[in-house]
């Protein structure tokens, strides 16, 4: 890496020289979706597979970055993620319901409309409670792992039951706005109209998250402070409001996810935070903790591999999760993109 | 004699040792204090559970490492058992082969997971087991050819343990002598014993290198211990230990399931009486499992009241009402946990223990 680097900036004195960027994991995904053609078999079938799993990869995505960015930046893992994922899905239930005439009729842009408002709540309210989490939660336990374990996981058993004691235990069905169910035919290949728009939004805010983290002041503070946080203090950056604001986002984010994923499961369940936190974290696990484009490969990898497998071997699919885990850190032991001093 | 039994880890305390004697004695004589059925179970069920806590606390409290895997080797045993004596038929020969078979599906199950993963920081092993632990429970249920699936499996038991099985006629002290006094019998011998291994590992050497590690890695390192094979054997130990109390849980049981020895509700319990009874205090998973547990059965009768009381209140009556259900109990579990996480991270022992130093030095 340094041998290229140090010629550059030979060259060109005042240019940063620049880090090779490592495409390797990248490559992955189009390299798992090719191996995964001739196994289906079918093209067709082989579309259908890869834009549900792109679609679940996008997802879940959303939800990891926050969590990912959050224990770069401050070290903390939050088991209570969870939580804003359920809230976000408990909402969807209750704002989507509030509009049946929106969902109910066939116009797919009061649909989206509908589908939109219910992210927004979600994105307000998993937003503001992740402001609580973090101030009554995570703050007084700051730089204390084995505390910072207990301590969220205590956070994701109460929201979970406070979850409980609103909506009921129940699973409660979320179906799809009338004009998105079903599927569109693009050739022969089946894909269902609401995964498309799922890979739409999921896109838009992989873009939003790329061009903050890469484009913006904000952005460049953030990653600073994953690389190192004492650097960024010295230099006079608040460090902690930066930290609190990342947390918000992350919760909104995944609070988005949540209303996303309810609809993809079609039905909520309280402990849906539970079961997609594991999720999350193989996802951020195989990323490499701390990194936002390694979740991101870390997601899509998951998300079609679980697709690849549910079609060619049910009961695999169950554990293809895990094994993917393993072997990505046979491979890289910490994870995809490895950040620095993690 | 007591101080090599204990292994010179004396409770050092009063109220602790009362407590402590209190616990011990109510559980040797609870058939006999406590008759019924639903007493009796209660009463084996803290049996059990000390012995699961405190091999949790081997790892949380002395080791300072966070697994949640735990239930995984908890099912193993338990499931060892069943699946020993389901096949076998209910002999003592069956018995120890699925006890045998468990600890060492646990064993190298733990040895693996702890070499592949215990190398990095806490966090991330916490991840991993968590992850583990899930994908185990999914293929326990899946496997249903073996393990019955969800249903999971009912068994017989050896006939000196069945409730069939009767000593003497006349009842003794107004409790019958049958299998199920025998089994108890053998339940609770069977935890001391091995509450005392444990007590006697964590103050040997071996026992002082894991403290150490758990107060500074880097520093247990440096004085030439391998931090990860200790590691890697405090995980392994504490499997082991799991392993045995799910073996109890199922031969007390008769039965075993998913929901019985695996699900993630019991390694929350676990975590919750580690905490209240004390981290890295082998006597605060006895007094942890009691409170707990008794607090568990009774909580939920406690709970009924208060959300009776409450439905009738105007305005705020059919939420509050709702917070009190008896079936929110976790909620407030949860809570006490968070609490108890901040301002008593020693523990119910930890702080007997301070106030016993009269204050002055923190425990």
């Amino acid at each position: 890496m340094n041998a290229p680097a140090t010629t550059a900036a030979a060259a060109k004195p005042d240019a940063l020289p620049k880090v090779r960027t490592d495409l390797l994991p990248l490559l992955l995904v189009p390299a798992l979706a090719l191996v995964a053609l001739p196994l289906v078999g079918s093209f067709p079938t082989w579309v259908t597979l890869t834009v549900a799993g792109i679609a679940m990869g996008l997802i879940v995505f959303i939800i990891a970055s926050g969590l990912t960015l959050v224990f770069g930046l401050m070290d903390i893992l939050n088991f209570g993620h969870g939580v804003f994922i359920a809230l976000g899905a408990f909402l969807a239930t209750t704002v989507l319901g509030g509009m049946a005439d929106w969902t109910g009729s066939q116009n797919i842009f009061a649909n989206l409309t509908a589908i939109f408002a219910a992210m927004l709540v979600a994105m307000a309210a998993a937003g503001a409670v992740g402001m609580a989490f973090e101030r009554v939660i995570i703050r007084p336990v700051y730089g204390q792992h084995l505390k910072q374990i207990l301590i969220t996981m205590g956070g994701m058993i109460v929201g979970e039951e406070l979850i409980k004691a609103i909506w009921g235990p129940q699973a409660i069905p979320l179906p799809l706005p009338a004009g998105l169910r079903g599927a569109v035919l693009i050739g022969d290949a089946a894909i269902e109209k609401y995964r498309l728009v799922a890979v739409v939004v999921g896109l838009a805010i992989f873009g939003l998250i790329f061009w903050v983290l890469n484009r913006t002041k904000a952005g460049l503070l953030i990653r600073a402070g994953v690389q190192d946080r004492e650097m960024v203090e010295a230099l006079g950056y608040r460090i902690r409001r930066l930290f609190v604001g990342v947390f918000v986002a992350g919760s909104a984010l995944a609070g988005i996810g949540g209303v996303l994923w309810g609809l993809f499961q079609q039905s909520v369940i309280p402990q849906i935070g539970a079961q997609v936190n594991i999720l999350i974290f193989i996802v951020i696990i195989i990323g490499g903790l701390g990194s936002a484009g390694g979740s991101f490969v870390g997601a899509l990898l998951v998300g079609l591999l679980a697709n690849y497998t549910g079609f060619l071997a049910p009961k695999v699919a169950l554990f293809s999760n895990i094994l993917l885990m393993v072997m990505v850190l046979l491979w890289r032991p910490q994870g995809l993109y490895p950040v620095a001093k993690r | 004699m007591l101080r090599s039994v204990l292994s010179n880890d004396f409770p050092r305390s009063r109220v602790l040792t009362a407590l402590l004697v209190v616990i011990v004695l109510g559980l040797a004589f609870a058939p006999f204090l406590f008759p019924g059925a639903k007493s009796l179970s209660v009463a084996a069920k803290i049996l059990v559970f000390i012995v699961l806590v405190a091999s949790y606390d081997l790892l949380l409290g002395y080791t300072g490492i966070v697994s949640f895997a735990h239930t995984m080797f908890f099912g193993i045993g338990a499931y060892g058992i069943a699946i020993a004596l389901a096949r076998l038929g209910p002999t003592w020969g069956a018995v120890a082969v699925g006890v045998v078979t468990g600890l060492a599906v646990s064993l190298v199950l733990s040895f693996v997971i702890g070499l592949f993963s215990l190398r990095v920081k806490a966090i991330f092993y916490a991840m991993i087991t968590l992850a583990v632990a899930a994908a185990f429970q999914t293929l326990a249920s899946q496997l249903s050819d073996f393990t019955g699936g969800e249903d999971g499996l009912t068994f017989k038991v050896p006939e000196m343990l069945s409730p069939g099985f009767s000593l003497a006629e006349e009842p003794f002290l107004g409790a019958s002598l049958d299998g199920k006094l025998i089994s108890y019998y053998l339940l609770f011998f069977v935890a001391v014993a091995l509450f005392l291994v444990m007590l006697r590992i964590v103050n040997s050497p071996f026992g002082r290198v894991l403290q150490a590690i758990r107060e500074n890695d880097f520093r247990a390192e440096a004085l030439g211990y391998r931090t990860v094979i200790y590691r890697t054997l405090s995980n392994v130990l504490g499997a082991g230990f799991a392993t045995l109390a799910g073996a109890m849980l199922a031969l007390w049981l008769r039965y075993n399931g998913p929901d019985t020895s695996l699900s993630f509700e019991i390694m929350l319990d676990i975590l919750l009486m580690v905490v209240i009874g004390g981290m890295g205090t082998m006597y605060g998973a006895i007094v942890g499992s009691t409170v707990f547990i008794l607090t568990q059965s009774y909580l939920q009768d406690l709970m009924k009241l208060a959300s009776g009381g409450v439905a009738h209140l105007p305005a705020v009556g059919g939420f509050l009402s709702a917070l009190l259900s008896p079936d929110r109990w976790l909620l407030w579990l949860g809570v006490l946990f968070v609490l108890s996480v901040y301002y008593f991270p020693t523990g119910i022992v930890g702080k007997l223990r301070t106030r016993a130093l009269g204050g002055t030095r923190r425990a």
